[in-house]
């Protein structure tokens, strides 16, 4: 038995997933990473893209659109704004959020960061329905 | 003295009343169970996420380099208030707290020779500010379509703020909404939002690695506080808003119970005094025969 690691999924409006998990692969703003007991504690901001939970007896994966992701050497926590569990994503559930994206990026000062999230999540598209 | 059918059809209408406050009663009883359990279930987010904010600030804080949300513009003219009330009246004195407390602020902030921006949420708010305070509106945020609050609906409100803000139409923004204790006691209450006010940090052993960088993490996390601080207060003001209207209509069902005794008592007297009056009219005549 590997070790284990607690792993906690909230969105503002309910906790969507808690469970022991061996890893987490993590979509962080400055690359992927892989989270396993004993990560050094992190705190990182999240890009969209897809939250993998891997346990013995099943993977938990689910799109996200941001938030961020709090690891210590016992547990991850991720704070998602959006999490869409991977099962219930659609190819007309992304065109929504990259059009909404793309609104924002519209209207945000820094066009750059906005321009990376649609970037991101046609990223996410492609490989969703691919 | 009423006549025997308007008494009667008195206790038939107060009985009427008192359905209705009854089922309205039962209704917000059980708006009020999913209200509290969408604000418990939106507490482990809010929580971590002001830790977090708490721990990043006060290592970041104190910089040159600090977001403007927690910095402030450095001034403190323009206070924008944010008065959160319901869409719906009879729930008490819900919305009035909220508003004698919005209202108290501003008269505060106006005798200081501040400016003064007051964005309503809710129509109840709005309708009891326009007399006094009516110019100072600048805008006004409409729930009154939605079924139950989301996330989203706090994003939107946050977007709008947080635009102002950018372009420079405020310093400092406050919340005010109703705080939920319970059933009977709902605590209005004043949050400032920004610039932030985070809470004390936690002293924690473990030291965090971040990525990006601390200042860049808490430009991010900032603005979605904002948004979690919005969401949390309409989420409190939905479960208090709940249970105001719960024990309000709860002591009206009682009044209307109290009312239809009185009634049905003086209803009873007079029945009996127009008896007594027929029998001694019979018996009177009787007599005189």
């Amino acid at each position: 038995m590997a070790n284990t690691l607690q792993f906690d999924l909230v969105s503002p409006e309910r906790k969507l997933a808690s469970a022991q998990v061996t890893e987490v692969q993590i979509p962080g703003a400055d690359g992927d990473m892989t989270a396993m007991e004993g990560h050094a504690a992190t705190i990182t901001t999240l890009r969209p893209g897809i939250l993998k939970a891997v346990s013995p007896q099943a993977t938990l994966a689910f799109a996200v659109t941001g938030g961020f992701a709090e690891i210590t050497a016992s547990g991850v926590t991720v704070l998602a704004e959006r999490a869409i569990p991977v099962s219930d994503l659609t190819g007309t559930l992304l065109d929504e959020l990259i059009q909404e994206a793309r609104d924002l990026a519209a209207m945000a000062e820094d066009k750059d960061a906005g321009d990376k999230i649609v970037n991101d999540l046609q990223a996410l598209r492609y490989a969703a329905t691919h | 003295m009423p006549s025997l059918k308007d008494l009667k059809n008195r206790i038939g209408s107060v009985k009427n009343t008192r359905k209705i406050t009854k089922a309205m009663q039962m209704v917000a009883a059980a708006k009020l169970r999913r209200a509290q359990e969408a604000a418990e279930a939106a507490r482990p987010y809010a929580d971590r996420m002001n830790a977090v904010i708490a721990g990043l600030a006060t290592s970041v804080g104190g910089s040159d380099g600090a977001p403007r949300l927690l910095a402030g513009t450095g001034a403190d003219k323009v206070h924008l208030l944010v008065v959160m009330t319901a869409e719906r009246g009879l729930c008490g004195g819900f919305n009035t707290t909220i508003v004698r407390l919005a209202r108290a602020r501003a008269n505060e902030l106006l005798a200081q020779g501040k400016v003064v921006k007051i964005l309503t949420v809710g129509k109840k708010g709005r309708e009891q500010l326009r007399r006094d305070l009516g110019d100072h509106f600048v805008g006004h945020v409409d729930l009154s379509d939605v079924k139950r609050v989301g996330y989203v609906n706090a994003q939107e409100i946050a977007r709008d703020i947080l635009n102002r803000y950018d372009a420079g139409e405020f310093d400092v923004a406050t919340i005010f909404f109703n705080r939920f204790q319970s059933v009977i006691s709902q605590i209005p209450t004043a949050q400032q939002i920004i610039p932030a006010q985070p809470g004390e940090a936690v002293a924690t052993n473990t030291l965090y690695d971040y990525e990006p960088s601390e200042e860049a993490i808490l430009a991010d996390l900032l603005p979605r506080g904002v948004a979690m601080q919005i969401f949390t207060a309409l989420l409190e003001n939905g479960a208090s808003e709940q249970g105001a209207r719960m024990s309000a209509m709860d002591n009206a069902t009682r009044n209307a119970g109290d009312m239809i005794n009185k009634l049905t008592i003086q209803y009873n007297r007079s029945r009996q005094a127009a008896i007594t009056k027929e029998l001694i009219e019979i018996i009177s005549g009787a007599e005189a025969l």
